[in-house]
């Protein structure tokens, strides 16, 4: 069998070449691979890489479904309306953090005078971020249902409450969506912490 | 108890250490699955999926029966640690049964204790999205078992051990394709489908090597370039058309021709893809050697209802006129009971024999008597930007849980949903790989059931009809859903779970009377087997509600007051009843 392996290759730190030259290597092997008809899973996660890294404070975000190079203002995202998934935006490289799916966040405005304090503390204008990726099986969190003000992830009905840390409200969800801090910079919106906890589901026991 | 107390340790010490050497020796004995076999299982076995090649569910074992069921009793009982929609059949060879669970786990148990054998676990990708977590079973063939996983691998494991063999890629998870079924062992291949439908793929069945795992052929469940019939979608559509392979085809050892049902077309609204989408929502015959298509027939066309026909046919012998037909019968989510004759003009092609409804449908205004194509109420179709109501409901009037066939009442046995609708609204979509691409809004999907004055009445029902007279012989109705596989047996009985009061149901064959049932620890959505060792007969199923069954109770608990919604507890657990001694 010709299988490319499935976790991320070992580490050096003598004579490692550099993440891009690996990556740029892993392509060309890749797309040797495909014109034999031997192309196999590859899953190689290069954690350390700009745009595979999670939310950094000071990353600005930008619409996955947008200009990945124009970072979103507050007033971009419209009152209790459908959430905006976003990526990540590093202001040094200019890039996207497009890595890595569980890069997705979930933006969504609220009324934040009924925000509690350290729902508001986390808001930007009453803007709230989250991980989008659902807690139960890691589909895309991406709905807001306006009638019970939860947000909904459509594989299987889980809903969270982005007023309350984005509990589970419904659903086979075992965890909270992993919440993320914003403030403003002249209108844009910045990341100020890290993600609450670690994104996405834990199927692998 | 002075002389028993020094040997008591001891006594410990030779069972821990003769409880593994127990295992291996069972293993040491391990009966290699043939093809004969696989054409002619023995009745104390379930070596496949519906345990015959026909797709019957139907065991000829009989010591447990309509006279003695209603003692049926648990024999043992194996959590199997995970949660989700838990629905393999647990396999039996000779005394080792076989199960999967979601998240693409394999566990060899001792089928007449229970005793975990060995537990394979295929390594999930952290950024994997599982629309779907569950699994529908091994392939069992010569000394190896199969395991097809949710991102796309085919996996060969030593039966004997749990150790991987080989693994091949058969397609790319990132770009949303998965597995959940067990794959066909046939002339000495192993054949899977892909899903994935609801992100844009392009549906196949493929055939590998069982010793190696090299690919044989693959046949498109989507016609592009080059197909006779590419000409059935717009330009260019067909890269992303949908047509999903969800469950296990039939066979037909003697013709060579195997079996599949197909999913529905891509996007979901058909304006968006003006055509007849083929090989969407049909049932194709296919050379088990070669992968040529022999035959085809498309249930219905241009799908809008996401009602895809994802089953695999029952090949049953049915006679018409004095003149037997050999069948190709499947309860369609269309709500239409279709009975297709797999031998036109002798040429292995499929023809339409008839259909009709077996849950209330309103899409459907006639039927064409010679090819049976359908022809559709046009304000009973969903569109981009209109809202449309239409029964049955997205789930259909069946969706994947398998009909059985019994050959000693001559009757077919249907899962039914009935009394349900759905109300959908299409929006435009753009095509994004490893993105959803259904092209409805998706609270919508949360909000689209709408239940009939009937459903107040019932909505789950267990069916059992006389396909040669057209005939409903008996019907068993449940309150609310029956997402129960069914399987029946030479005792005269039909087992079944389904609903959501955790129940494992036993029904008289004949007459539909309730003769047994059993709350089990979750909601029962598993394939039901059965087996004999030692001279006593078992019947197994694995408890462990999810997937569709929870959508749809979340679905219900959407529209229905709160004294009426339920939460059905998870948690898989295998469960096998017998006669007490």
């Amino acid at each position: 069998m010709n299988d490319l392996q499935e976790t991320p290759p070992a580490r050096s730190t003598v004579d490692a070449p550099s993440c891009e030259q690996r990556r740029q290597a892993l392509k060309i092997a890749v797309i040797g691979m495909a014109g034999l008809g031997l192309l196999r899973h590859v899953d190689a996660s290069f954690a350390d890489e700009a745009t595979d890294k999670r939310p950094q404070p000071g990353d600005r975000l930008v619409d996955i479904n947008g200009d990945l190079a124009k970072p979103l203002k507050a007033d971009d995202i419209k009152l209790a309306s459908k959430p905006i998934l976003a990526f990540p935006f590093d202001p040094a490289t200019k890039k996207a953090r497009d890595g890595s799916r569980l890069n997705k966040l979930l933006l969504i405005k609220l009324d934040a005078t009924v925000m509690n304090v350290e729902t508001k503390a986390r808001s930007a204008a009453g803007v709230l971020a989250f991980s989008a990726i659902c807690t139960h099986q890691g589909c895309d969190v991406s709905e807001f249902l306006p009638e019970d003000k939860n947000l909904l992830c459509f594989c299987h009905f889980s809903k969270y409450d982005p007023l309350a840390d984005g509990a589970v409200t419904a659903g086979p969800a075992p965890r909270n969506l992993p919440t993320l801090a914003l403030q403003e910079d002249n209108g844009e919106l910045v990341v100020a912490g890290l993600l609450s906890s670690a994104p996405g589901a834990k199927t692998n026991t | 108890m002075s002389k028993k107390l020094p040997w008591a340790p001891l006594g410990t010490v030779l069972a821990t250490l003769l409880a593994p050497l127990s295992a291996s020796a069972d293993m040491a004995n391990y009966s290699p699955v043939t093809d004969a076999r696989l054409i002619s299982p023995e009745p104390q076995n379930w070596l496949m999926y519906r345990g015959n090649y026909a797709g019957w569910g139907y065991s000829a074992l009989d010591q447990i029966n309509v006279d003695n069921v209603g003692k049926l009793t648990p024999a043992w009982e194996f959590s199997t640690g995970m949660s989700e929609g838990h629905q393999a059949p647990p396999l039996v060879n000779n005394g080792i049964m076989f199960i999967t669970t979601p998240n693409n786990q394999a566990i060899a148990l001792d089928a007449k204790s229970g005793k975990e054998i060995w537990r394979y676990k295929k390594q999930i990708p952290d950024e994997l999205q599982q629309l779907h977590p569950t699994n529908r079973g091994l392939a069992l063939f010569n000394d190896n078992a199969y395991l097809a996983t949710t991102d796309a691998f085919l996996v060969a494991l030593d039966a004997k051990t749990g150790k991987e063999k080989w693994k091949t890629a058969v397609a790319d998870w990132k770009s949303g394709y998965y597995m959940t079924l067990q794959p066909l062992v046939a002339s000495g291949k192993i054949i899977v489908g892909c899903s994935g439908g609801e992100y844009g793929i392009r549906g196949f069945i493929a055939a590998f090597d069982a010793q190696t795992g090299k690919e044989i052929w693959r046949t498109y469940t989507v016609a592009g370039p080059g197909d006779p019939n590419a000409g059935s979608w717009p330009t260019g559509k067909y890269a992303t058309g949908g047509g999903s392979v969800w469950i296990t085809g039939s066979y037909d050892p003697k013709e060579k021709l195997t079996y599949w049902g197909i999913g529905n077309a891509g996007p979901w609204m058909g304006d968006t893809r003006p055509g007849d989408n083929l090989y969407a929502n049909s049932v194709l015959a296919l050379d088990v050697d070669t992968g040529k298509m022999k035959g085809y027939h498309q249930y219905h066309h241009n799908d809008s209802w996401d009602w895809d026909e994802v089953s695999a046919p029952l090949l049953i012998d049915i006679e018409r006129n004095g003149k037997k037909i050999p069948s190709l019968v499947h309860a369609g989510r269309n709500g239409y009971l279709w009975w297709l004759d797999r031998d036109q003009k002798g040429k292995n092609d499929i023809g339409f024999v008839d259909a009709w409804p077996y849950v209330e449908q309103n899409v459907f205004t006639k039927i064409d008597p010679k090819t049976g194509r359908p022809t559709y109420d046009p304000t009973k179709v969903p569109a981009t930007n209109k809202t449309t109501t239409y029964c049955p409901s997205l789930w259909g009037g069946k969706d994947w849980p398998p009909e059985a066939y019994n050959p000693k009442t001559g009757l077919f046995y249907i899962p039914a949903q009935n009394n349900l609708c759905a109300e959908l609204t299409g929006e435009p979509v753009k095509y994004k790989a490893g993105d959803l691409y259904i092209g409805v809004p998706l609270q919508g999907i949360l909000t689209n059931v709408r239940m009939t004055e009937k459903a107040k009445d019932h909505i789950g029902e267990v069916q059992a009809w006389d396909i040669s007279k057209k005939k409903l012989v008996w019907q068993h109705n449940y309150q609310y859903m029956n997402w129960g596989p069914l399987m029946t047996t030479a005792g005269n009985l039909v087992f079944g779970g389904g609903t959501n009061d955790r129940k494992f149901h036993a029904f008289d064959a004949t007459t539909g009377k309730l003769l047994w049932e059993f709350p089990t620890n979750s909601g029962v959505i598993g394939v039901p087997s059965t087996f004999e060792i030692d001279g006593e007969q078992y019947v197994a199923v694995q408890s462990g509600w999810g997937v569709d069954a929870e959508r749809m109770q979340g679905a219900f608990n959407a529209v229905l007051p709160p004294e009426q919604k339920n939460t059905v507890p998870q948690g898989g657990v295998v469960w096998v009843f017998k006669l007490p001694k």
